[in-house]
């Protein structure tokens, strides 16, 4: 009983006022303690605050520090002009014209490299569901592309597959009678959301392929008993079952994908509307030298994608519930 | 009423994941800008000297043959550190101007040297290459030395140096019946180009990937030569003038005419590998792509003609590029540091490359002697005469028709440049593609320069 006691003393008192504002936010009353529960429950509190101090400090502190940066004026080669700059980042990063351009970029690169390797994902999920000879060699060779690092994969796309004079691609549109195609000259992005969607459709299907397995062959067959033919109870059984897995798997991907440098370094280095906010961000920071306006591009860049997590992604996702079986 | 429950804490908890990931990542990318603070060692005892440095042929050479200076001087013992060229500016520049002292020796490009000089980060070594005669300070080449010197201070030491050159296979050349003058002009070149163009063959490979040392570097050199620069003697911007763009549009339309397939991903390597293969009749690029074009492997060796950069207003156009040695202020061991650097750029050491690795080998243009050894000679007979004649003959303080307020050429030794160039050569990747215009996309530059103009005035 004395380590109770001891915590009692050093930790504040408890307030009674909550339980007043409580009842008014729809919340249930609380229920009366013991004296004894009361104790054990501020001794829980007050063992949790060092876990609580080590998370806020291990996360929050980079952050801080970006939030002091993006307030100074500090280009790396002028180490005798920095000080305080207020708002002046800022105003450089909403009137210089690179952020929305960059934003643009990549709304259209992240976006279309999801919608396409779901797409694909989802197709090779539905080919692998099926029973067939072979089918764990077929499953291991389709999630390769997913295991490579990315800088290889854009290199491989840049070197071998892509290449304007010994490129595959290029040899084998030759043999259709197309022109060779200059990949990274005329369609930059197009070219980066190649090389995602073929990195990143196996992350898609396997996930996908985790919900199709976990739907019960019974439903299915009771469906088909009852006349559904297999467009019918994929549209109507199938995708309502695989809504959370597709939302599962947009989300990771989304998370991922914002983050993509390493094709649009290796490959386009920024030209054409591949400039990504991550890209950007590395220009600003690594060519510009400018600390200051790197770090409010990367403020800015939280913000926005806080922003995007709670308001867009619910939004969407209201939509697809909407869309789901009622449970 | 329990479905409910689940979603709600399942988006609590996405947001959750989200947030995390999202501060962090950024955090994490600008947290690495501060560096850390190292280098504690005192400079009586034994000493390590750490040397950052970038992954060249030559450089792996010298990190092969550190022992050489090991055994002479055994209370010294150096460490390499080889990165990437990118890499080795990201670091270098990082821990030389947040004062990391992480580093003895630095290799800096000669864009860096008057920069970091005038910002008091790198040891004047004038006082002590001068003090010390069997260094003999007045070989090293002259145009390199002046590209090095700010206000009287030699603020580093080449260890190899380059300037750019137009190469041609001879073969293709022999086939069509046409011959290359020694000092070309553009317009001859262009028509070289366009007639030894083929379905197979790019009549010349010029780089066009984006970067201030990618596409600007020999761009620059063609802009000065057309008679544009970047800047006027007063800092004031001339991008979008008639010069600079009529060079540009030459370029661009030479390139798209009879150039390389994919301009935008070619670079000096990709056209080191198109050329060495026979697939292009000319390349203007570094005087460095001649050693790799006659090594074993290449199958254009011993067909290469090599000639002075191609001009137009100027007498001579070729760049001037070197690796060089620096000594960063906050070393704590800048006595055994000038040791190691005066040894690796001596003659003594051009010397011993060349007695145990091989002539072909020395690394070239830092010291007007490696021109006049014999046994180079002989092993660079092909294209050591030439790059010593661009060398001695390109003028680093007016490379232009008029004059400049900087010392340099295929780029304006301010700390603004390196982005100015990145952001301008993106842009023309559109004219490239065929996006954008020209005069607009000079018209955009002129504006980026303008601020970098104004910020020197």
């Amino acid at each position: 009983m004395t380590a109770p006691d001891l915590i009692r003393t050093v930790a504040e008192p408890e307030d009674q006022a909550p339980a007043a504002s409580r009842t008014t936010r729809r919340r249930p009353p609380k229920p009366e303690l013991s004296g004894g529960q009361k104790k054990a429950l501020r001794l829980a509190r007050a063992l949790v605050w060092p876990a609580i101090v080590v998370a806020i400090l291990v996360t929050q502190i980079p952050f801080l520090v970006t939030i002091y940066y993006s307030f100074q004026r500090w280009n790396l080669m002028r180490p005798g002009s920095r000080g305080f700059a207020g708002f002046d980042n800022y105003v450089t990063v909403f009137t210089g014209g690179a952020f929305m351009q960059s934003l643009a970029a990549t709304v259209v690169i992240t976006g279309s490299s999801i919608v396409l390797s779901v797409l694909f994902g989802l197709g090779i999920a539905l080919l692998l569901n099926r029973k067939f000879f072979g089918q764990g060699l077929a499953r291991t060779l389709v999630i390769t592309p997913f295991l490579m690092m990315p800088a290889a994969a854009a290199l491989i796309f840049k070197w071998s597959m892509l290449d304007a004079n010994v490129g595959m691609v290029n040899w084998g549109l030759s043999v259709l009678g197309v022109d060779p195609v200059q990949w990274n000259t005329d369609f930059p992005a197009l070219t980066v959301i190649m090389v995602l969607t073929w990195q990143y459709t196996p992350f898609m299907m396997l996930i996908l392929l985790a919900g199709l397995q976990s739907q019960s062959k019974e439903t299915l067959e009771a469906a088909s008993v009852d006349g559904a033919g297999p467009i019918r109870s994929f549209v109507h059984m199938t995708l309502p079952h695989l809504r959370q897995y597709i939302e599962l798997a947009v989300l990771l991907g989304g998370i991922m994908l914002l983050q993509v440098f390493d094709p649009i370094a290796i490959m386009t280095r920024g030209t054409g509307g591949t400039k990504t906010l991550s890209y950007l961000l590395y220009e600003r920071a690594f060519v510009g030298l400018e600390i200051g306006e790197a770090a409010a591009y990367g403020v800015i860049t939280v913000l926005l994608t806080i922003i995007v997590a709670s308001v867009a992604l619910r939004l969407l996702f209201k939509i697809f519930s909407s869309e789901g079986a009622k449970s | 009423m329990k479905r409910f429950e689940m979603t709600k804490s399942y988006s609590m908890k996405k947001r959750l994941v989200l947030r995390a990931v999202a501060f962090s990542s950024v955090g994490v990318l600008l947290a690495g800008c501060t560096g850390a603070g190292g280098g504690t060692q005192q400079a009586d005892g034994p000493v390590t000297l750490t040397l950052a440095t970038v992954n060249n042929p030559q450089m792996k050479d010298m990190e092969e043959l550190k022992g050489a200076f090991e055994d002479s001087h055994p209370d010294i013992s150096v460490n390499f550190v080889a990165m990437e060229e990118n890499d080795l500016r990201d670091a270098v520049t990082k821990d030389v101007a947040t004062q990391g002292g992480q580093y003895d020796i630095v290799t800096v490009g000669s864009y860096e040297v008057p920069i970091w000089g005038q910002n008091d980060w790198l040891v004047d070594l004038g006082p002590l290459a001068e003090a010390d005669t069997a260094y003999n300070v007045d070989d090293l080449l002259p145009p390199v030395r002046d590209a090095l010197t700010v206000d009287d201070s030699l603020y580093a030491v080449p260890f190899y140096g380059e300037s750019s050159f137009l190469m041609y296979n001879k073969d293709m050349f022999a086939a069509a019946g046409l011959e290359m003058p020694t000092n070309p002009t553009w317009d001859e070149v262009a028509g070289f180009a366009r007639t030894l163009k083929t379905d197979d063959a790019a009549g010349i490979c010029l780089r066009g990937k984006p970067g201030w040392g990618e596409l600007f570097a020999p761009l620059t050199t063609v802009v000065q030569t057309f008679g544009g620069s970047w800047f006027d003697e007063d800092w004031n911007a001339e991008v979008n003038s008639p010069e600079f763009t009529e060079a540009v549009k030459f370029y661009t339309d030479l390139v798209n005419d009879a150039g390389e397939a994919d301009p935008v991903s070619t670079g000096f390597t990709e056209c080191l590998n198109l050329f060495s293969q026979g697939n292009a009749a000319m390349w203007y690029d570094a005087t460095s792509a001649a050693g790799p074009l006659e090594a074993e492997g290449s199958a254009v060796a011993g067909k290469v003609g090599y000639v002075h950069a191609p001009v137009k207003e100027t007498a001579e156009s070729g760049w001037l590029w070197a690796w060089n040695l620096a000594i960063p202020n906050t070393s704590k061991n800048q006595d055994a540091a000038w040791q190691f650097v005066s040894w690796a750029t001596s003659t003594e050491y051009i010397d011993l490359v060349g007695t145990t690795l091989g002539w072909e080998r020395v690394p070239p243009g830092s010291r007007t002697s490696t021109y006049e050894n014999e046994n180079y000679l002989a092993a660079a007979s092909s294209f050591a005469p030439i790059t010593k004649d661009i060398m001695l003959a390109v003028n680093p303080t007016q490379p232009g028709v008029n004059p400049q307020p900087w010392v340099g050429i295929q780029y304006v030794t301010v700390p603004e440049f390196q982005d100015l160039g990145n952001q301008v050569s993106q842009d023309i990747a559109d004219v490239f593609a065929g996006r954008d215009t020209v005069e607009n996309v000079l018209d955009k530059g002129q504006e980026l320069a303008q601020q970098a103009g104004d910020a020197q005035k």
